[in-house]
């Protein structure tokens, strides 16, 4: 068992999610930062889709009170054990008794923690992903309280591994995030494309798992900014009247009625959840090809990522 | 209407073949979006395929659609909020509107938005209205609204811009059942007008998890 001593702001048990249900509104969910929460995984010796915890700006303070071995990836959140520094992105055993602690994030927003055998909470529609908004999975579709106990299920104690220094990406600097134009870019100006290409746009604090709102340069819409609603793609760059864009993620609504400019490459989508309020980012436009190209790259990147620990 | 009725064939085609590499598919008024894994089937592969089965759409006949009974009280100003400034600005007695509204049959074009949320057409030409010109910010669960050329049912507290006619003791999203959504695409949709001792009577079976709707 896991004894929950301080949640956190925002600390949900997500897995990878449980996509088929959009078509009756239902988003996939999951971990934001999906490649940092399979590495959190692979260094407790988990398979990927094992249930571990998405911590939000600051992390949780937790009791161990079973054996176990943890590991926490993403946002760089300082990690303590019994008030000793702990290092990220390596596997930690633990005993009974030990209390872990992840700090207020120094960079990035989304921290993951995985504990070996992974958490055993009732698999909802085939997923253990909490959905806030919808209530919907994890522990009673909330995200974690004080007092809290999280059950694991049992595991054999995995070897001490560290992530390779190629599957820690750098938080600090803005990031370039890649897009493909479409489905509604002819619903805008050619300026308002420039706006988006050219500009520097800001994270909002209102930003969440649904979206990530941003604040820039004004999008210029060429006739209007309402269409006959459709369906919303991970990663959509929504942009109503206001001409600022809406980055949707994995809690998003699955259909709405805004002009859409571009859609997002899922393999940027966790650095982008990762942008700190009030830090900056820049998109680059890139043609399909390239984002299928890019995809694969980051799929075969995802398969070497640990190494041993000295 | 003929249109969202292909978007659905399309989508019962796309099921039916299980087109390689598709994932998931969300069917909307006049599109349906299709998830693919590009690593399993490219692009211009896809959209063939998909232009194929997108040409069979036109002729496949869909499966008899499920009729389900939504019971919904009109009658009670607490739940039927905006029953009588929507009446006056028809020009209709606020019972006459609850009569034409529950007197349609409504086809459920799409779930979307929030879980569990329906899009419906069906609505009688007389009782059409623009939406409200300022949304509100909470509706509750369960109520009925209707604006332009729509009916829909808020599935969660949400914000809002439909005049609310009724409530409905059903929940379409309920997220502890084992099936937490109500209604589907393509389903039609019948209100049955209970009073407020009636809506209470199956608020609390529903809550205790002993009612059954109705679908025929």
């Amino acid at each position: 068992m896991i004894h929950v001593l301080e949640p956190g702001p925002q600390t949900t048990v997500q897995d990878l999610g449980r996509p088929g249900h959009l078509r009756y509104g239902i988003p996939p969910s999951g971990p934001i930062d999906r490649a940092a929460f399979v590495v959190a995984n692979r260094l407790v010796g988990n398979a990927d889709g094992a249930a571990g915890l998405e911590c939000t700006v600051m992390g949780p303070r937790l009791a161990i009170e079973t054996p176990c071995a943890i590991a926490v990836t993403g946002a760089e959140m300082p990690v303590t054990v019994n008030g000793a520094e702990a290092p990220a992105w390596t596997t930690l055993v633990l005993k009974p008794g030990d209390v872990v602690k992840l700090g207020v994030a120094r960079a990035g927003v989304r921290a993951y923690v995985a504990f070996s055998g992974g958490l055993d909470v009732p698999s909802v529609l085939g997923s253990r992903a909490t959905y806030l908004r919808g209530r919907l999975g994890g522990l009673g579709g909330r995200a974690l309280r004080k007092e809290d106990r999280l059950t694991l299920f049992p595991a054999p104690t995995p070897p001490i591994r560290r992530a390779s220094a190629a599957a820690i990406v750098d938080l600090t600097v803005p990031p370039e995030i890649r897009a493909v134009l479409g489905p509604q870019a002819d619903r805008f100006t050619d300026d308002g494309i420039a706006a988006l290409l050219g500009g520097e746009y800001e994270m909002l604090p209102q930003s969440d798992r649904m979206g990530a709102r941003l604040r820039g340069p004004r999008i210029a819409h060429a006739r209007g900014h309402d269409i006959i609603s459709d369906g919303i793609a991970l990663g959509s760059i929504q942009v109503p009247g206001d001409g600022q864009p809406i980055a949707l993620l994995v809690d998003r609504q699955s259909t709405g009625g805004y002009t859409k400019i571009a859609t997002i490459g899922s393999f940027d989508i966790g650095r982008l959840g990762q942008v700190k309020p009030g830090q900056r980012l820049r998109f680059r436009a890139i043609d399909l090809a390239e984002a299928h190209r890019l995809l694969r790259h980051w799929q075969a990147s995802q398969t070497d990522v640990l190494e041993e620990a000295t | 209407m003929a249109v969202n009725t292909r978007v659905r064939a399309l989508e019962f085609l796309v099921q039916q073949k299980a087109v390689p590499g598709v994932i998931e598919t969300v069917p909307t008024f006049r599109s349906l979006l299709v998830y693919y894994d590009p690593l399993v089937v490219g692009y211009d592969a896809l959209c063939e395929a998909l232009a194929e089965l997108a040409a069979q759409a036109e002729h496949v006949s869909l499966p008899p659609p499920r009729v389900v009974e939504l019971p919904c009280c009109y009658e009670d100003p607490e739940l039927g909020i905006d029953l009588a400034p929507a009446a006056e600005r028809l020009g209709l007695p606020p019972a006459e509107l609850a009569r034409v509204h529950a007197g349609a049959e409504y086809l459920v074009y799409f779930i979307g938005f929030t879980p569990g949320l329906p899009y419906m057409s069906g609505m009688p030409e007389r009782i059409m209205l623009p939406r409200l010109e300022t949304p509100r910010t909470k509706v509750p669960p369960g109520s009925v609204g209707i604006g332009g050329i729509q009916c829909c049912i808020y599935s969660v507290e949400s914000p809002g811009g439909y005049w609310i006619l009724g409530r409905t003791p059903l929940r379409l999203y309920d997220p502890d059942a084992a099936e937490p959504i109500l209604l589907r695409p393509g389903d039609h949709v019948r209100f049955r007008a209970i009073d407020r001792r009636e809506y209470d009577t199956i608020a609390s079976a529903v809550a205790a998890r002993t009612f059954t709707p109705v679908i025929g």
